[in-house]
Formats: structure tokens, sequence, C-alpha cells
């Protein structure tokens, strides 16, 4: 039964992280310059499975973890403003490819998995005291 | 006598055992939702509740007998009495993610109530057991 405080646990941890690149990326989709002089590039988590040990083989269940982030290969959005001091020679502005409204429904899959679990968890802590309670 | 009350109370402990590993292989496939490639897993409760009364032929786990000590160890678990099945999709996602949210949570709720349900039996039994001992 603790182990499905691990595994949800594993899954809270790795959505919040999820969520937190998804508002990073919506706090920098208009960041034009990044530290490196680029503009920002948008972030996206991968996960992978985390199989718990010495399980037998093919039976192996686990939670989630966070294989890396990786940066989107999308170009550039480029925004015409011949205004701006970054402009290039044909007044264009090279913008974060940030997807907001990606990004938005992103952040929403993340809450719902996110409670999902949190279910799981109070679930998991119910049935444990129930347990700790038996013949009483 | 004594070993007649274990003999009762081994079955409701085998089954609250299998309803545990099942809560946990549903809070796995609850807690992968979103890893790509993921493949939900389940396992038919009524065939590991048979496979582990009949108690089925189970080798033991099996280690290679070690002769000196530069020699690699090896040790062979054998598997339980559940046979780890793979959920067969609906609508098969196109990262090859086979969960379900809607069939997990209603797979969790539906086990949480029969591991509850598992407990009020074990209770009741305790409860008869204490008022045979008592003296009136």
């Amino acid at each position: 039964m603790f182990n499905i405080f691990k595994i949800a646990g594993s899954a809270l941890m790795a959505q919040s992280q999820r969520m937190n690149v998804s508002a990073s990326n919506m706090a920098n989709a208009e960041s034009a310059v990044g530290p490196d002089g680029q503009p920002y590039r948008a972030r996206q988590v991968v996960f992978r499975v985390d199989p718990q040990a010495s399980q037998p083989y093919g039976q192996d269940i686990g939670g989630v973890a966070v294989a890396g982030i990786v940066e989107d290969p999308a170009p550039p959005k480029m925004v015409y403003d011949p205004g701006n001091v970054l402009a290039n020679a044909d007044g264009y502005v090279a913008m974060p490819n940030v997807d907001v409204v990606a990004e938005t429904v992103n952040m929403i899959s993340a809450s719902r998995s996110y409670q999902a679990n949190v279910e799981v968890v109070n679930t998991a802590k119910s049935l444990m005291q129930q347990t700790l309670r038996l013949g009483q | 006598m004594i070993d007649r009350i274990g003999e009762d109370f081994r079955f409701h402990q085998q089954a609250l055992a299998l309803r545990t590993q099942r809560q946990e292989v549903l809070s796995s496939n609850i807690a992968n939702a979103d890893t790509p490639n993921y493949k939900a897993r389940d396992f038919d409760f009524r065939a590991a509740m048979e496979g582990a009364l009949e108690g089925r032929m189970r080798l033991p786990d099996t280690s290679l007998a070690l002769t000196s000590a530069r020699h690699i160890p090896g040790k062979a678990v054998s598997a339980g009495p559940v046979d780890m099945l793979y959920r067969q999709p609906l609508q098969p996602s196109l990262d090859g993610n086979t969960v379900d949210m809607d069939v997990e949570r209603m797979e969790f709720a539906d086990n949480t109530m029969r591991y509850q349900t598992g407990l009020s039996v074990v209770t009741g039994k305790i409860r008869t057991l204490m008022a045979a001992l008592q003296q009136q």
C-alpha cells in the first residue's frame, strides 16, 4: 500500500514540473531577448515510466519521472516592428515560438492529472487508516 | 482449532493482498496517464485469487551456486499468482499511451469499494471470534 504513495507522489511531482515549464513558457511568450541574446524558446517536459526495484520481469509497475526538458525546435515568430531596436534589416523582430493556446491546454491537462493523483493519494490514505482500525 | 482459525483468515488475507496489489497497478496507470508509449496494465482478480488459493505449482526463487568470490550472482525470481495483462484500448492515442482515464478511475473506485468490503468482512469475523471468546 505504501507503494501507492510513491507512485502517486512521483506523478504529482512530474505534473507540477510540467506546470512549472508551462508557466515559464507563458510568462516568456513575449521575451524577445533571453540571457544568450536569442529569443526565448518554448520548452516541453518528456515523461518516462520509473519502474520500482526488484519486481519480476514483465510485471513491473511504477511511477513517473521526468526524462528531460526539450526545447521546441520550431523557428521563432517573426513580427514586423521596424521601430524596435531588435528589428533586423527588413524590420522584423524574432519573437519566442511559444504557442500560448497550446500552453493553456497543456496547463489544464496537467492540473487535471494532478487532481486525479491527489484523489488516488486520498483514497489510499483512507484505506490505510481503515486497515489500521481493523477488528475494532 | 487455532490453525483452523488461521486457515479461515488466510483466505481474506490473500484477497486483501491481491486487492492492494491491484490498487497499486491501477494507481500506476493513473500516474502514467501522460507518459508516451505507456501501456495500461491490469490483472484478472478472479484468476489471481484462484491461482493463489489452489497453490498453483510455483517454483521457489532460484539462484546460482557461487564457488568463487569472482562469480557474478544470478537470481531468478519466480512470478507470483498474478498474471499481468495489458488493457485493450478503446481509442488508442497517437503517442502510444493506452491509459483511458475514465476506465482507470472507475476500476480504482470499484477496487476501493471491494477492499473496504473485504475489510468489513474481516472485522465481522474478528467480532464473532471475540464474542465467542468472552464469557457472558
